[in-house]
């Protein structure tokens, strides 16, 4: 009896483990699979479940009916920067929160927690206007500024947490070598810490590369727009051309799927880890 | 505390060093977090409208009353209960269904993981872009799908008809977060120790008590964290519905955040926006006081 249960408990758990697979990766691959339908049988019923003629039509397409090559790299150079500085910021004032006692320090921490927790778009419109005298609406320089400073407290708050699992002799040992602080920061603790500073890396480029509302109030010029801008402009007031729509999603989606591929487990380890610090 | 470097260099040289690691930071988030997000709340009290620039002034608290008065923000309100409830619910339940069948190693479990969490890498717009296409009220394939089965006898306008369509953005939006509880529960799964699971067994606990009395209390504290930042994030999250339809149709899908977001990107009315905003803060702050001296309370009597 006690075996049957078991048997039992174990196909149920297979059962449930492929339906939940089958309901996590179906929307990936139709949307894949709709890009590479020719436009006729997208619109087309009944619906091909395999397509009958797969073309590249519609990435084609799209890099002829709109500057798509721009818009990519665009993405990439606003996503790239921005997470080079965020990190160059954070991990000094990480650093600084992790290994030193000084008035303020919990008071910063705090007010770091607080930004993730108040709806950010509270202060889009305001972003909006600033952006505007200073110049800067319809330029790059826009997004990676407010890119940069939204992800400076949880990168710090992640990085800190990475700090305070290296023991302090390894600096200290360094600076009675006669290093300074900054060079011992540099040339002692940040190999050693490296795994941490690529998670938080991918983390702020995969948050940079996704960016929505603010790329959407900011950038209005061609040469200035990002995908999601782009992809924002396929949508229409009445109607998507579901074609080069899916095409410009796959495309958009490739850069973070690959991190994730090869980056998985420690993202995920870096994610938990710090969940359970905070 | 042991992991504080020593004071070996002058304290000015050491406040120095500090201070000029800090600066870039706070400087930074001051400019382009704080300062707008207390200018947007100042905005709440002043007229001040894209269209009109040249007669910005304080109005005190006419901007709350006149979006108490719109049917689309009194909805947008309700909504917002139902889309961060019934998702958390959800999400919760399948993720923690999910991390307890992850538990145990088995063949092929890294990349089973893999193919369940990657939505992590992919943007709520995006998402919500998919799941639009997928609900098409035409072509969609989970209308085809559902005739092919025999659920339905014709085709539903998921998005399109006022009735299904908050349903239809929540279903998008239980399917991008069931990972995120999947990957924190399975984490804190992993760090109970087994002999916990041992005792439990020779007191003749069947699998129902273990998870009542082991498991569930033992990750209490990741189940109140997660489920706490998870409203707050939910409640803050429009990219999903303005992705798939922006709110429509007639408002029957607006939350706050959505709502407020179109006030500020379609309306140009910065002042209601930022009402709805400061209502958005209130109703947190409430949230938040009242789930941490809830669970503070259970909390004394668990451990």
């Amino acid at each position: 009896m006690k075996h049957r249960l078991q048997s039992l408990g174990i196909s149920l758990k297979v059962l449930f483990l492929s339906l939940f697979l089958i309901v996590m990766v179906f929307p990936l691959y139709w949307i894949t699979i709709t890009s590479l339908k020719p436009s006729d049988e997208i619109f087309s019923i009944p619906l091909q479940y395999w397509p009958a003629h797969i073309t590249f039509d519609n990435f084609i397409n799209i890099f002829n009916i709109s500057n798509f090559h721009i818009y990519i790299m665009n993405s990439l150079i606003v996503s790239l920067t921005a997470s080079l500085v965020v990190l160059m910021i954070a991990v000094l004032s990480a650093y600084v929160l992790a290994r030193y006692h000084f008035k303020g320090n919990k008071q910063i921490m705090y007010a770091f927690f607080l930004t993730q927790m108040i709806p950010a778009f509270i202060g889009f419109a305001p972003l909006y206007i600033m952006m505007s005298h200073f110049g800067l609406l319809n330029k790059l320089y826009s997004l990676m500024i407010v890119y940069t400073a939204g992800l400076i407290p949880f990168c710090t708050i992640m990085l800190r947490g990475f700090f305070q699992r290296i023991p302090s002799s390894l600096e200290e040992a360094a600076m009675i070598d006669g290093c300074s602080r900054l060079s011992a920061l540099i040339r002692v603790i940040l190999p050693v810490m490296l795994p941490g500073i690529a998670a938080t890396f991918i983390f702020a480029f995969v948050q940079n590369w996704n960016e929505l509302f603010l790329s959407i109030m900011f950038i209005d010029q061609e040469s200035s727009k990002t995908i999601p801008v782009a992809i924002n402009g396929f949508i229409t007031k009445f109607n998507i051309d579901w074609g080069p729509m899916s095409a410009g999603a796959v495309l958009s989606v490739i850069p973070t799927i690959i991190i994730f591929a090869f980056c998985q487990k420690m993202i995920v380890g870096g994610l938990t880890q710090g969940a359970e610090k905070g | 505390m042991k992991n504080t470097v020593k004071a070996r260099k002058p304290v000015s040289s050491q406040s120095k060093f500090i201070f000029f690691c800090l600066l870039p930071a706070i400087l930074m988030v001051g400019m382009f977090t704080f300062y707008p997000f207390f200018r947007g709340i100042g905005m709440a009290f002043q007229n001040y409208t894209l269209f009109d620039l040249t007669d910005i002034h304080f109005i005190g608290l006419d901007n709350f009353k006149t979006i108490f008065t719109q049917p689309q923000f009194l909805q947008a309100l309700s909504n917002s209960f139902y889309w961060v409830f019934v998702s958390l619910i959800f999400q919760f339940v399948i993720g923690f269904i999910l991390a307890l069948l992850l538990k145990k190693p088995f063949k092929g479990r890294g990349v089973y993981q893999g193919f369940i969490f990657y939505s992590w890498a992919m943007s709520g717009f995006l998402i919500g872009i998919i799941w639009r296409w997928m609900l098409n009220g035409q072509i969609g394939v989970i209308n085809d799908l559902l005739l092919k089965v025999g659920l339905i006898e014709e085709r539903i306008g998921f998005l399109s008809d006022p009735k299904w369509s908050l349903a239809s953005v929540i279903v998008a939006n239980v399917w991008y977060g069931i990972a995120f509880f999947a990957i924190m529960l399975l984490a804190a799964l992993q760090s109970i120790p087994d002999d916990l699971y041992e005792s439990a067994g020779i007191d003749g606990a069947n699998w129902f008590h273990k998870l009542f009395y082991v498991t569930i209390p033992y990750i209490m504290p990741t189940i109140i964290a997660s489920t706490l930042l998870r409203v707050i994030w939910i409640f803050n999250f429009p990219d999903i519905i303005y992705a798939m339809t922006n709110g429509g149709p007639a408002g029957s899908t607006h939350i706050l955040a959505t709502y407020m977001m179109d006030k500020i990107m379609f309306g140009g009315d910065y002042g209601q926006a930022g009402a709805a905003g400061v209502i958005m803060i209130i109703l947190l702050a409430m949230y938040t006081i009242f789930y941490l001296t809830a669970t503070k309370s259970g909390k004394g009597a668990d451990f």
